[in-house]
């Protein structure tokens, strides 16, 4: 056990380090696009003096590996400091919307994750069954349609018959239960478009070990198909299952901005998209940051218990 | 996903868009509109869902440029002057203005108006107020409107303007958008104020998101402000903002798909405002560039592509043809009598020839930043053109960024036009030798003597027969394509009530909507 | 009732197509072969028969579709009526022969995307779980680093930097891509490579390469193919995604997923017709995975 706490260390501070890698590529390539903030903030009436004059207030005149090293040694005291445009501290823009976004996955997960672990056991035990090729089919139609489109089709079957909003507007009175009703198009939308992915790769990583000697073994024993499938193959089966739940957990909560601006809903993507247009960089930073670590968190959480299922992973020379 | 990168549509071009509209254009309202309704009534919450709207949005007045700020501004804030509906210049936080000389112009400051902090407006508010607009600091958009201003300073119950040349306009200047009037402290204002004027007071503003506002109890207009409450949303998807409007979560929305308004009218659950005013769609030509040099190449192409084509699909029929000419039938001196250009690809040949070419292959830069639907119409104009033996190549580039690296840098692409209500004003910002948006980089002489000559004329017909010397000049020696007039196109619920004159001067009711319409 | 009739056409359909492809198939296979044709399931016949379909439409697009891709045939939105089987789009171009056109060149990017990031990312990830220490973390943290950025932002400031000719959205998405392949390469290899056989193939003296692709990558083929199954249509989805930015396929190249996007709204009102381009690339996209499916199941070496 000890092997795995200290993986732990090791990986949060390589995480750590991932994070600082981030924060210079986001920096960069916000640097490498055409334009800065004075001139997004002026658009088309811009003169060479109103920009100069913003980007003097605006502090945006310094070379750029100084405000980086501003913005850098600002963070390691704790502070991420102002957005830019608005003046705003960071965290008070960023707070409400990072609970926001973290409701919208969650709620996401909680309806998928057992939805398509469920979907893809039954599939691999009851493979090239009639339920099998049909929730197969239906996954991958689901999936094949743009995320937009899904919406736009759930909205002109459930909202504009009036049952659920097509908009979700939630302020900071809105309570738990009026969250889950509003937050239902958005969080369907999401189940269908991640749940494919992970059904289909339970089902492939189940049977890729059914053909297995000890498999074979279990089988010749007379053990049922259920049993052999759930003692058997779904312990082996963990590793490739939960690096997909986890990949999919952080695309709930980095890529669903699409989702956000069909239903309106005030998410972490929305605002980084407006940061990034208005090169609003030390929001863009921040959000990548939170991003960043959401990733590398679910990425150690998912080495870890693949580690855990498969000890031999630990003890590699 | 995103227009991030979304489409905003068309919102950058505030400074460029005019500042009055002297003469308005007509409204276009489906039969049976219920739009003259006898009286306004007071009450209800009006929820606006616009395609516009950043959470980068601040309320430094210097830096608005988009429809949603400026409406939430026209709730919240008054201006010197007013456009009405009709395109008459009144009054609003001045009662009144005079100048004898044209230079030294007095604004007599209304009495008894408090802000919504209940202190006292005054005329050094007003002072402080424009005063935020000049400067070297200053970053405001404006700057350059108060260039010519010299000095401004309080006398008794007015603010005296001193310029340093006469401009009978100036006036017109101080409705912008830009220059509300704010509550100052030791001469300056805090631009980051949610204090005003205006009819509705904010209640809760997060940029990007939703705005909610209150009715003002004190407002000083007696007519004006009928809602309790003003929501405003932003919804950039446009599907998402007609299912809104659809399901009755909002009220009004703006910028409607061209081709779902006629399926949105078939549901009956709004009706369609289309307001037909000056602005139009351009695909300037830089001028100085080859092959764009040689008129008779800019003739080939005014002649290869099929504008009544580009109405009716890019616009759905919610505009007009223009001919190449940036003076709309709502202007004084518009010049209807020109010839039409038609689509007429024999003609462009010939004008190849002229050029002496036989085929000509160029490539149009379009975005729909530019405006809704740039780059559809340039493929349009592309397929019709092949006819001509004219090759043009559509680069479809980013929204992101289009105005700083495409707009005045590629020599072919696509940009858009609020009308300007004065004919001058038009050719002096986008066609004068060496204007700062002279976007064709168009240099011709005998338009550039007619300019200035037009401006101190004061025979009404010699005046009218310079600015169609003028209007013929740039539609046929122009180097700036103008193939459409666009309207401004929104959508309401059935029980909103609208004035029988709907203001063409911006969108939205010249963003009045807000203390100007009411519910049925 | 028209829902319950489609579907029985669309099942008998199903049926036709797969019944058929998989007599044919077997017909002209060669003698060795025919075996694993005869006992292909339907679904896999009608995949391999759909497929085939596609390709051909692609290769022949100039000579099947009725106009040329860009050409404007007549007024905006005619109904379904020949010589417009299906209509005209929004600029009155003609709605069959854009999806004819944009067979051949969404399929040609998906595939050449897909490929590409296979390639580069399952041969990064097994290198990087066979060699371990320092090179896995190396490749690993860059790689969680890439991925931590949301695809999406990352494709933008990518293609807002480089321009959005096809070769840089073939890059640009293939990089994306690779990065999720590498990933999954990795962790399935490195269940792989703590088994005996590599051990005693290393002991063995096989090199890096030939451990790769004779010991590993045979052993991690099945999750990977079923990867590649839905890769292949997340390229589609990620086309449409950046013509919602202004930064897809350029007009007027035909593609279905900015067809996708260019009719969305109208599904808002029930027209269907955004409906035909989203259903071409759903119906491939099963196809495709059909034919994964039956592969997976053949390589399992599972003869029920």
């Amino acid at each position: 056990m000890t092997d795995i706490w200290r993986m732990i260390a090791r990986r949060l501070l390589l995480g750590l380090l991932t994070l600082f890698v981030i924060s210079l590529v986001i920096f960069g390539a916000t640097e490498l696009l055409p334009g800065d903030l004075a001139r997004e903030l002026l658009g088309q009436s811009a003169t060479e003096e109103t920009l100069a004059a913003l980007r003097e207030q605006l502090g945006l005149n310094d070379p750029a590996p100084v405000r980086y090293w501003n913005w850098l040694t600002g963070v390691l005291q704790g502070d991420f400091g102002v957005s830019m445009a608005t003046q705003k501290p960071i965290s008070e823009l960023v707070g409400a919307r990072l609970g926001n976004t973290l409701f919208l996955a969650l709620y996401a997960a909680a309806l998928s994750v057992p939805l398509s672990l469920l979907l893809g056991v039954l599939a691999a035990l009851w493979r090239n069954s009639i339920f099998d090729r049909a929730s197969n089919a239906m996954a991958l139609t689901s999936i094949s349609f743009p995320e937009f489109f899904v919406a736009y089709i759930l909205v002109l079957f459930l909202a504009q018959t009036g049952i659920f909003p097509s908009m979700v507007r939630i302020t900071a009175a809105t309570t738990f239960g009026d969250r889950i009703y509003m937050a239902f198009l958005p969080a369907l939308t999401l189940t269908l478009v991640v749940t494919a992915h992970m059904m289909r790769m339970t089902r492939a990583a189940i049977i890729n070990l059914l053909a297995s000697p000890y498999i074979e073994m279990a089988r010749l024993k007379g053990m049922s198909p259920l049993r052999v499938v759930l003692r058997h193959a779904v312990p082996n089966a963990l590793a490739p299952i939960i690096n997909v739940v986890a990949l999919n957990l952080a695309y709930l909560i980095t890529g669903v901005v699409v989702v956000e601006v069909v239903f309106v809903y005030p998410g972490l993507g929305q605002l980084m998209v407006d940061a990034v247009t208005n090169r609003d960089i030390a929001v863009v930073q921040a959000i990548a940051l939170i991003f960043a670590a959401a990733y590398v968190l679910l990425n150690l959480i998912a080495d870890v218990l693949s580690t855990i299922t498969n000890p031999r992973l630990m003890h590699r020379r | 996903m995103t227009n991030l990168i979304l489409p905003r549509g068309i919102s950058r071009r505030g400074l460029l868009q005019g500042a009055a509209a002297i003469g308005a254009a007509g409204l276009i309202l489906p039969a049976g509109a219920r739009s003259a309704m006898a009286q306004a009534k007071k009450g209800g919450v009006f929820r606006i869902g616009l395609g516009h709207g950043s959470s980068t949005d601040s309320y430094d007045p210097g830096l608005w440029e988009q429809l949603y700020v400026q409406t939430f501004a026209a709730a919240r804030v008054n201006y010197l002057v007013e456009i009405a509906a009709d395109g008459t210049l009144v009054p609003e936080l001045a009662e009144s203005w005079s100048s004898a000389d044209g230079i030294t112009w007095a604004f007599a400051i209304r009495q008894g108006v408090t802000f919504h902090s209940g202190k006292t407006m005054t005329p050094d508010d007003v002072v402080a107020s424009l005063n935020h607009h000049r400067g070297d600091a200053s970053t405001s958009a404006v700057k350059p409107f108060f260039d010519p201003v010299t000095d401004i300073k309080v006398d008794g119950q007015n603010v005296i303007v001193t310029l340093n040349a006469p401009n009978a306009d100036f006036p017109y200047l101080m409705s912008d958008y830009h220059i509300p009037v704010l509550p100052s402290a030791d001469g300056k204002i805090d631009p980051n104020t949610s204090d005003g004027t205006g009819g509705y007071i904010v209640e809760s503003y997060e940029p990007g998101v939703q705005a909610t506002m209150n009715r003002n109890p004190n407002y000083w207009k007696a007519d004006r402000a009928h809602f309790d409450q003003i929501i405003m949303l932003t919804i950039l998807d446009p599907a998402a903002r007609l299912n809104a409007l659809m399901t009755g979560e909002v009220d009004l929305i703006d910028q409607v798909d061209p081709a779902s308004i006629s399926l949105l009218e078939s549901r009956g659950v709004s009706r369609i405002i289309s307001v037909s005013g000056n602005a139009h769609y351009v695909f300037p030509m830089d001028a100085r560039a080859a092959p764009f040099n040689d008129n008779n190449v800019r003739l080939a192409l005014k002649y290869a592509f099929d504008r009544q084509e580009l109405v009716d699909k890019i616009l759905a029929g919610h505009g007009s043809v223009s001919n190449d000419n940036p003076i709309g039938p709502a202007n004084r001196y518009f010049h209807a009598e020109m010839e039409a250009k038609t689509y007429d690809p024999d003609k462009a040949k010939f004008h190849l020839k002229e050029a002496g070419l036989d085929t000509l292959e160029v490539t149009l830069s379009a975005a729909n930043a530019a405006f809704s639907g740039a780059v559809d119409a340039a493929v349009l104009m592309s397929e019709k053109a092949a006819a001509a033996g004219i090759t043009i190549t559509v680069d479809r580039v980013p929204d992101d960024g289009y105005w700083d690296n495409v707009w005045m840098k590629k020599p072919f692409c696509a940009s858009y036009w609020g009308g300007r209500p004065v004919e001058d004003q038009m050719f002096t910002t986008a066609y004068a030798a060496g204007a700062a948006w002279n976007e064709s980089f168009w240099d011709n002489a005998r338009f550039n003597e007619l300019l200035v000559a037009a401006r101190s004329e004061l025979d009404d017909t010699k005046r009218r027969e310079m600015y169609h010397e003028m209007q013929q000049l740039v539609s046929f020696e122009g180097s700036t394509i103008i193939p459409m007039y666009n309207n401004y196109v929104m959508a309401v619920a059935n029980n909103v009530g609208t004035p029988e004159k709907i203001s063409a001067n911006w969108n939205l009711d010249g963003f009045r909507c807000v203390e100007r319409w009411w519910f049925a | 009732m028209t829902m319950l009739l489609s579907l029985i056409i669309g099942l008998g359909l199903f049926f036709a197509i797969g019944w058929s492809s998989r007599l044919a198939m077997h017909a002209v296979a060669p003698a060795q072969h025919k075996p694993i044709y005869r006992d292909m399931p339907l679904t896999a016949a009608f995949g391999i028969a759909v497929i085939l379909i596609y390709v051909l439409v692609a290769t022949l697009a100039p000579l099947i579709a009725p106009f040329g891709e860009g050409e404007v045939v007549g007024d905006q939105y005619l109904p379904w009526a020949a010589p417009y089987h299906l209509g005209t789009d929004k600029l009155g171009r003609d709605m069959l022969t854009r999806l004819i056109y944009g067979a051949r060149n969404t399929v040609g990017i998906a595939f050449a995307t897909t490929a590409l990031a296979f390639v580069v990312g399952s041969i990064l990830g097994i290198w990087a779980a066979l060699q371990g220490g320092w090179v896995d973390q190396v490749l690993s943290r860059f790689v969680d680093a890439l991925m931590a950025i949301p695809a999406l932002i990352f494709s933008l400031l990518l293609l807002t930097i480089f321009g959005t000719s096809v070769l840089t959205l073939i890059l640009v998405i293939a990089a994306v891509d690779a990065t999720r392949v590498y990933r999954l390469a990795r962790s399935v290899s490195q269940g792989i490579v703590v088994m005996d056989y590599i051990e005693a193939a290393r002991l063995r003296g096989e090199g890096t390469w030939r451990l790769i692709r004779r010991e590993i990558l045979p052993n991690a083929m099945a999750p990977l193919v079923a990867e590649f199954g839905l890769r292949f249509c997340f390229v589609f989805l990620a086309i449409s995604a950046l013509s919602f930015l202004g930064l897809g396929i350029k007009p007027p190249t035909a593609d279905w997923g900015s067809m996708v996007r260019e009719n969305a709204t109208l599904i808002t009102f029930g027209d269907i017709t955004p409906l035909l381009p989203a259903g071409a690339i759903a119906l491939l996209t099963v196809a495709v995975n059909f034919v994964v499916d039956w592969q997976l199941h053949r390589a399992s070496g599972l003869k029920e």
